[in-house]
């Protein structure tokens, strides 16, 4: 889309709103009653859950149950989530093994051993209840399985196609992929790590690359319902930890050298740079995971909130300006999804780079 | 602050999910086809590098073609050189030979005719003799008849005779 194409439907989508914000200003209150909340809808679409709730049927949610999976102070607990009949208050108490079990704000509580049901203090934090080690294949666990199953898919066919035709000719969905393997290895690792360094890294870093893609992508499809993979924290800072034990093992004498010791200033500025240079080897990977999830996260809150308008308003006819906002932003974001997968997946080449680079 | 809290669950899941996708398409995928990429590469590589060497050979051989042509004809005409001398030679030795035998023939022609007319001459002497001899007779026998006339006679032959 250009930007004057652009401009047209924005202007147009803002004058049928403004035409219809009289009509809109007199309708009356929400049917059930219910104050729609802007903030818990979004914050319940880019956090992880238990369920995984593509949509309503009849007012009625249909879900797929997951399983829970708990390490608690009496051994390992599983059941599925549907035991928890969609409740997030914590008043569904789930029994298993002699301990009781309450889901509150997508949080798995486990109920002290006295208590009947759950307390709150204050602050509205449960008071009578303590957090297990939750492992459950939770909404987004599921969904990054997903992904793995199509990223499989995907590039196993791609490989079958080489083992195939015997002049490796890329034909079919190699042709597709062919190209981007490419061009990671030409625009990413090679300028990055290095002429014949680079090869150690190369399944690293296309894994990467493609698995960010891959949930940036999923993220941003409607009916997935908040596949928020790539926009949580604790991925992110997965695949960050990864390049920092990777940049770690792989750093030679040369880079621990520039960490500790400066090369080629004076004493002072050595002594004076170490610290600096001991907080940059955490601030990478910590950058790394803040800007994957910060911007994936603020991409789906734009979006939504923009969707939220509609509800706010309380007034249909916002739809087309929300509509063409968050299709706009849709677009950007189509773009962000490469975008943030190829910085990654950069950033983490030139660290590996950093670290394995000789003297010169 | 939840959003920013990593959860220990999805930690742990993603840490197994990536490792297990890292192993998987390392061995499956990434291989093949990082091998298949850069074997074709090499393939075009060594493609192009054949070419070129077979553009310099035909070169090469293009030269050697052009030496060789030009020393074929080379030999061609000093060939035909050869051939047009020993031609020459040929008709020059066989025009001095049949000169030669030619005079030889002459000569022994001349000495035959030479031989020839002696022998003639010597035929027609002998002739002229006996014819003489046969006059005189004749004469002789009329003549003698008359003593003045023979003797008349005889003076006018001898006289005739030393004429011859």
């Amino acid at each position: 889309m250009t930007l004057s194409t652009f401009r047209n439907v924005f202007f147009s989508a803002l004058f049928i709103a403004i035409s219809f914000v009289g009509y809109a200003s007199e309708n009356p209150e929400n049917e059930n009653g219910k104050e729609f909340n802007a903030k818990e809808m979004i914050m319940h679409h880019v956090k992880d859950a238990h369920e995984y709730h593509p949509f309503d049927w009849n007012g009625k949610p249909v879900t797929i149950a997951l399983p829970i999976i708990l390490w608690t102070d009496q051994g390992l607990v599983t059941f599925m989530s549907s035991e928890f009949h969609h409740d997030d208050s914590g008043t569904q108490i789930v029994e298993r093994d002699g301990a009781r079990f309450v889901k509150y704000h997508e949080k798995i509580y486990q109920l002290d051993a006295s208590s009947q049901e759950i307390v709150f203090d204050e602050a509205h934090y449960p008071a009578n209840a303590s957090l297990p080690l939750d492992f459950s294949i939770t909404r987004n666990v599921f969904m990054m399985w997903v992904s793995v199953i199509v990223l499989l898919l995907i590039f196993l066919t791609s490989a079958k196609v080489y083992k195939k035709s015997n002049n490796k000719v890329p034909t079919g969905i190699a042709g597709f992929t062919e190209p981007l393997i490419v061009f990671v290895r030409d625009e990413i690792a090679k300028p990055m790590i290095g002429d014949y360094k680079y090869k150690k890294y190369m399944p690293y870093l296309l894994t990467i690359f493609f698995f960010i893609w891959i949930n940036n992508i999923f993220g941003l499809i409607p009916f997935l319902n908040g596949a928020n993979v790539s926009g949580n924290i604790a991925f992110t800072l997965t695949l960050a930890a990864f390049t920092f034990i990777i940049t770690t093992i792989s750093g030679n004498k040369n880079y621990w050298k520039h960490i500790f010791w400066m090369p080629g200033v004076p004493v002072p500025m050595k002594i004076f740079l170490m610290p600096i240079e001991i907080v940059g080897m955490f601030v990478k990977p910590i950058s790394l995971t803040i800007r994957l999830f910060a911007n994936i996260t603020a991409g789906h809150i734009i979006i939504l909130s923009l969707m939220a308008l509609i509800f706010i308003f309380e007034s249909i006819a916002v739809a087309p300006v929300s509509v063409a906002f968050s299709l706009f932003i849709l677009l950007i974001e189509i773009v962000v999804t490469a975008i943030q997968a190829y910085i990654f997946t950069v950033l983490s080449a030139l660290y590996i780079g950093m670290a394995t680079e000789e003297e010169h | 602050m939840d959003l920013i809290t990593p959860g220990l669950g999805l930690v742990f899941w993603t840490v197994i999910t990536f490792l297990f996708l890292l192993i998987v398409l390392k061995k499956f995928a990434w291989k093949p086809i990082l091998g298949a990429v850069s074997d074709r590469e090499d393939g075009i590589k060594t493609a192009l590098a054949s070419a070129e060497n077979a553009r310099k050979e035909m070169e090469n051989l293009h030269a050697d073609n052009e030496r060789i042509l030009k020393e074929a004809r080379a030999e061609r005409e000093a060939l035909l050189k050869d051939a047009r001398d020993i031609k020459n030679k040929l008709i020059d030795d066989a025009k001095g030979e049949a000169q030669a035998q030619a005079d030889k023939i002459i000569v022994q022609a001349q000495a035959a005719i030479e031989s020839e007319k002696k022998a003639a001459m010597a035929e027609l002497k002998k002739h002229v003799a006996d014819l003489s001899i046969d006059i005189a007779e004749k004469v002789v026998r009329a003549e003698l008849s008359n003593k003045d006339k023979q003797i008349q006679l005889v003076e006018s032959m001898l006289g005739e005779a030393k004429l011859n």
